[in-house]
């Protein structure tokens, strides 16, 4: 194993535990909102497809470099607007009081 | 990258990975949950920002990715039916599960086609974000197709199905030992992919509807493992840690779901729950007697109550009752009925999937309980209103130790002193078992669609 493979494999492991005791922390009642939070997260990849698709001598070609980049877009964009859309709808009792005559 | 300047983009990645961790913390409570999923896309528009400083050359591969990707993806998004939520996020997982792949068998092309050697810690982290990748793309899909009702929800199984499998997993793995020895590694890393795309669909296809929320929560932890890989195989910081971030948090997700149903990870994978129990349960199903009563008994009985709990499962989303839900409960709240649901970890296709369907609906989510919370309250409750939910409430869980689901965590419905029971018809459930509830004396059974059901209990409520 390379010196260079070492210090990654750390970031990651450490960064597994962060996020162990990150979500542990999150109620059930925000689970769905979580898991799509975390879903676009993931979409992160996008760095990946950029830096595949857009520089010099794309191994893919640029038709299958579009559709690497649709794809790591549609799971950024979509995963963030579905998780607003989500969280938005949380609401305590007190911004629904029970007057709603409207 | 190790070298004693570092590339200014470093620093950016590094602020877009504190903010991914600082965003997700914020999501740990209602309150601050949006804000937080805010930090996350901050860091995301700074890490994306950040790549585009790197040499881009295909400008217009680029752009007209993200345009197509940001416009159906934003479009999708906004359009989807809160109850078709978990379809929608199991297809952007599957994107991001394909992407990784894509990055991976890039990254190796573009290296063999310069002429170099990959070392075998590159060829080796280059083979498991394609596969995993893969896997997570089909398995996704399938997911989707299942959840959208496209193809059965019901598990798929044939005979050997486990041989076929464990034979097409045993040709990946020599491919990609073939990718790691170097031998031949434009067509093995092809081999791979393409058994693991078969291996992605073949473990999804028995996975039944109600075992949903783990299958989802696992795929969704695979995208994010697979995205930490490709950060391994491009030797980027921000894509290891927000990677590793998602595959904790779908690990988690998934153990906390499996144990929720008492069952190993195992044994949702491989035991087509479902399939097997139908034929146990169908034979017994009609025996036993069950009341079935009228809209108008139900709304007298609610109406005329002290403390009414509320259990929601599938049947309610999929009759989209969540708004008629809530309106029948502000109806008996201004009667003085106190009304609380009863939220059981897996009720519905994904974790937490009641609640969004209630917040949709405008439910405080002060009002939801976790099954630990709610279960002691049972006993004082004069009614427990079922609606759409079945094997979550068996109490054949607690007592029958030859039952499929003996052992599994449920909600105590049957000690509230009357339960109303919401249901299309006198099936058995998702898993095919019989629910000894339906036959209590306690217990009435009011059938038809949750929807009509509920708008005609509140009717009645109102006519009181």
């Amino acid at each position: 194993m390379s010196e260079h493979l070492l210090t990654e494999l750390t970031i990651f492991i450490l960064a597994v535990f962060v996020g162990f005791e990150v979500i542990s922390k999150v109620p059930t009642t925000l689970h769905t909102p979580l898991m799509s939070a975390t879903n676009a997260i993931h979409g992160i990849v996008l760095v990946g497809a950029i830096l595949i698709a857009g520089t010099q001598g794309n191994p893919l070609g640029p038709l299958l470099g579009i559709v690497l980049v649709v794809l790591a877009s549609l799971n950024v964009f979509g995963g963030y607007t579905v998780t607003e859309r989500m969280l938005e709808m949380f609401k305590p009792r007190a911004t629904t009081p029970k007057k709603t005559d409207a | 990258m190790i070298a004693d300047t570092v590339n200014p983009v470093e620093y950016v990645y590094l602020v877009a990975g504190i903010l991914f961790i600082v965003g997700l913390r914020l999501l740990g409570s209602p309150k601050t949950a949006r804000f937080g999923n805010r930090i996350s896309a901050l860091g995301m528009v700074g890490a994306v920002g950040g790549v585009l400083t790197q040499g881009i050359v295909a400008w217009w591969v680029v752009i007209v990715g993200i345009a197509i990707g940001a416009a159906i993806g934003i479009s999708a998004a906004r359009s989807v039916k809160m109850t078709a939520m978990p379809q929608m996020v199991a297809i952007f997982n599957g994107c991001g599960g394909g992407a990784a792949a894509l990055v991976a068998t890039g990254e190796l092309l573009k290296r063999i086609g310069a002429g170099e050697t990959l070392s075998v810690d590159q060829s080796l982290t280059t083979i498991l974000s394609a596969v995993i990748g893969a896997i997570s793309f089909s398995g996704s899909i399938i997911a989707y197709l299942k959840l959208q009702e496209v193809m059965t929800g019901r598990p798929i199984v044939y005979v050997g199905q486990q041989v076929v499998n464990g034979l097409i997993l045993i040709v990946m793995l020599v491919a990609a030992g073939y990718v790691i020895a170097g031998q031949d590694q434009v067509t093995a890393l092809y081999v791979a992919l393409g058994t693991a795309l078969a291996l992605g669909i073949l473990f999804t296809l028995p996975i039944g509807g109600a075992d949903m929320p783990v299958i989802i929560s696992l795929l969704n932890s695979f995208t994010g493992l697979a995205a930490a890989l490709t950060g391994f195989v491009l030797n980027n910081n921000v894509l290891i840690i927000s990677g590793a971030l998602v595959g904790a948090s779908g690990t988690l997700l998934t153990v906390l779901m499996s144990r929720a149903m008492n069952r190993s990870l195992t044994n949702v994978l491989f035991g087509a729950f479902g399939s097997v129990k139908a034929s146990s349960g169908a034979k017994s199903e009609s025996t036993g007697t069950v009341r079935s009563v009228s809209a108008d008994d139900v709304g007298t009985m609610l109406a005329y109550a002290n403390a009414v709990i509320v259990v929601p499962g599938y049947g309610m989303a999929v009759a989209q009752a969540q708004h008629a839900v809530r309106e029948l409960a502000e109806n008996l709240e201004k009667r003085g009925v106190a009304v609380k649901y009863a939220i059981h970890p897996v009720a519905g296709r994904m974790p937490g999937h009641m609640n969004v369907l209630l917040a949709e609906a405008n439910v405080p989510y002060d009002a939801l309980y976790d099954m630990e919370d709610i279960n002691p309250e049972f006993e004082r409750t004069d009614v427990a209103l079922v609606i759409g939910a079945n094997d979550v409430t068996n109490p054949a869980a607690r007592t029958d130790t030859s039952s499929p689901i003996y052992g599994m965590p449920i909600l105590n419905v049957d000690k509230a002193a009357n339960v109303v029971v919401l249901k299309r018809s006198m099936n058995p459930g998702f898993a095919g078992i019989d629910n000894p509830l339906y036959e209590d004396p306690k217990t009435v059974m009011l059938f038809g669609d949750a929807k009509k059901s509920i708008e005609a209990v509140n009717a009645a409520v109102k006519a009181l």
